[in-house]
């Protein structure tokens, strides 16, 4: 931790150091909303098209808005015959299940990387990111035949424990680089203040690396809903979520339909895109640990 | 009031290499008395400092807080109480619940905890700041913080690691004041870990000199400038002159000289010679005098520091402000070495130089 040498500067030239701050942080804050706007036109303009077809009842080429709007493909997701709400439940499901696992696995794991030289850590890491290089499909047949073996093939415990192998190295990686810029004296410290090793967690440790493990759970929420592959061989079709449900329908013909579930795929990114953007704009120094 | 005892106390981190950290070290810490751990960086002290906290385990050894042995204790139930270097407050939490964490801990309800944070804000000469967030602190209000926060739980030993280093020089002279009334008045077994000689004279009541792990001295702060027990420890203290030669009956003999000493409980045979700067007398004749030749001085207002050649020895020698004017670089005059003044130490084979760092 460097030590803060502003506070340290006596009464008079600090004056001239804060205007000279101020200044520099009003140019950052500038440029942060610069490129939070820049980051939601370039993600947010492609669904416009999507969010109008989702509306939309007949729609020609060359129009360039469609000729009348309509709710049908709407009423239609949210009605039992579509599966939709089905899909959301599961699909859901298995993400919170997995995101909660990898969160457990990571953090302690993250912990260890962050903070601790120790030996074969370069293995350790290589073993842990292996996932996000390794195209997935030359494991997958592999894993199936291990899951079918184990009674876990199409199965939602089966895809849930699939998933970890995606989202497990965001959350080793997210928490790892929490834990590089997390100072432990912090920990020592407040035990020697009467805090016992599960109230040290809660009142020090936690409230630290919350915002990472925010950060962390949201990505593997986004990378366990969005699962195709994965959850199409593991589960052989028998667990339906959100993008198997959105890939049958694109395969079809019925564009506004398609539309109206690809906007349902994309709402968990677009709400966690606003929450981190804001993170990353916002007061919330605690995002790079006690470093601030 | 608490009384430490440190019995055969040893320290080994084992990892690619075992290191030995601390070496069967035992100290008896006064209750109610400033002591503080002194050495160079890596000799052990703070290990020394987290073992007693409860943060390290011995690998041997025993620890004993009034005649009671805590090793089993962990370090929440102590009652040792840590200020840290980087005074480590919690920035997520305004002043007053830095403060106050030690009792919301205990489970104190919330009106004494506000009214004890505010007593232990009075102490540290921060009144109001309860509200304050610890970024908006200078270095020594922050290092305040942190010492009303270790004191609100009524610690049975307090520990500070290199409690003034981090600070600016009149900063340090108000926090000394500070730690110095506030132990006074409290009367708490205090426990410091320095590596500046300095801040372990102007706050301990006791020094305990470690080096490489090993107990050298423990001793009042005096007594390191005036009967070190080594080379070391002497030119740890600042310690500049010294003379190797064999020890006679009453007298020391070296090729340079032939001085008498006083009774020293040492053998006969090769010893070390030392003296201070402050007691060496330029230009006076008599007993115990030896011709030296002045090579420069550096006048510093209240005093001047003369650097002197005896044979191929170079001596220190610090005299008045007005001796500048007696004498003269280049000039040959006597130097008198006071017998009462001169203290013998073992022959070391190579003291190695510890040169206080800053870290």
């Amino acid at each position: 931790m460097l030590p803060e040498f502003e506070t340290e500067i006596e009464e008079p030239s600090a004056v001239a150091i804060e205007s000279e701050e101020e200044r520099r942080s009003r140019t950052g804050r500038i440029f942060s909303y610069a490129v939070m706007i820049l980051i939601i036109v370039v993600i947010l303009a492609p669904i416009i098209p999507i969010f109008i077809w989702a509306f939309s009842g007949r729609w020609f080429y060359p129009d360039l808005l469609p000729e009348e709007f309509s709710l049908r493909a709407i009423k239609y997701i949210f009605s039992p015959a579509s599966k939709a709400a089905e899909a959301v439940l599961k699909g859901g499901s298995i993400a919170l299940i997995a995101t909660l696992l990898s969160l457990i696995v990571g953090i302690p794991a993250g912990r260890a990387i962050g903070l601790h030289d120790f030996r074969g850590k370069k293995l350790v890491l290589f073993l842990i990111l292996a996932p996000v290089i390794v195209p997935g499909l030359s494991v997958l047949m592999g894993i199936h035949v291990a899951f079918i073996r184990f009674g876990l093939a199409g199965t939602v415990g089966g895809v849930t424990l699939a998933h970890l192998i995606a989202t497990t190295p965001y959350v080793v990686m997210v928490m790892s680089s929490v834990f590089s810029n997390y100072d432990p004296e912090f920990e020592e410290q407040a035990r020697t203040l009467g805090a016992n090793v599960r109230k040290t967690f809660v009142h020090v440790t936690f409230p630290v690396i919350f915002p990472g493990v925010l950060v962390a759970g949201m990505f593997a929420f986004i990378i366990s809903w969005g699962q195709y592959i994965v959850t199409l061989l593991i589960s052989g079709g028998k667990v339906i979520t959100v993008p198997l449900l959105l890939v049958n329908f694109a395969s079809g013909a019925d564009k506004p339909v398609t539309a109206a579930l690809a906007l349902l795929f994309l709402a968990p990114s677009i709400v966690i895109i606003l929450i981190t953007s804001k993170y990353l704009t916002g007061e919330s120094a605690a995002l790079g640990g006690f470093g601030a | 009031m608490t009384e430490v005892l440190l019995r055969g106390l040893t320290k080994i981190f084992h990892g690619h290499e075992d290191v030995l950290a601390v070496n069967d070290l035992d100290l008896r810490i006064t209750s109610g008395q400033i002591t503080a751990l002194l050495g160079p960086s890596g000799c052990g002290k703070t290990t020394t400092l987290k073992m007693i906290a409860g943060l390290l385990r011995p690998t041997e050894g025993d620890i004993l807080f009034e005649g009671e042995s805590i090793k089993g204790v962990p370090a929440e139930k102590r009652g040792a109480a840590m200020v840290f270097q980087n005074h480590l407050l919690f920035p997520y939490m305004s002043v007053g619940e830095n403060v106050g964490f030690g009792l919301k801990m205990r489970g104190v309800n919330k009106d004494e905890m506000q009214a004890r944070v505010s007593e232990m804000l009075d102490l540290v000469h921060l009144p109001g700041y309860e509200e304050r967030r610890p970024k908006q602190l200078s270095g020594g209000q922050s290092q305040r913080v942190a010492l009303a926060r270790a004191l609100i739980i009524g610690p049975t030993v307090l520990l500070l690691d290199e409690p003034l280093s981090n600070l600016d020089a009149h900063l340090r002279d108000e926090m000394r004041e500070l730690i110095l009334s506030i132990q006074r008045q409290l009367e708490i077994t205090t426990i410091f870990v320095t590596h500046d000689q300095e801040e372990s004279v102007v706050l301990a009541d006791r020094i305990a000199l470690m080096f490489e792990g090993v107990l050298q001295q423990y001793d009042e702060p005096d007594s390191f400038y005036e009967r070190p027990v080594s080379k070391r420890a002497a030119m740890f203290f600042g310690g500049v002159n010294f003379i190797d030669g064999t020890k006679e009956g009453g007298h020391l003999k070296s090729e340079l000289v032939d001085l008498e000493v006083p009774n020293v409980d040492i053998p006969d045979g090769p010893v070390t010679l030392t003296i201070r700067p402050e007691n060496l007398a330029l230009g006076v004749d008599g007993k115990n005098s030896v011709e030296c030749y002045i090579r420069s001085h550096v006048y510093v207002g209240t005093h001047a520091r003369f650097k002197v050649q005896i044979g191929d020895a170079e001596f220190e020698v610090v005299g008045d402000a007005s001796s500048v004017r007696e004498f003269k670089d280049g000039e040959v005059v006597p130097l008198i070495f006071p017998t009462e003044k001169i203290w013998l130490v073992p022959q070391e084979e190579d003291a190695i130089e510890d040169v206080p760092e800053d870290d």
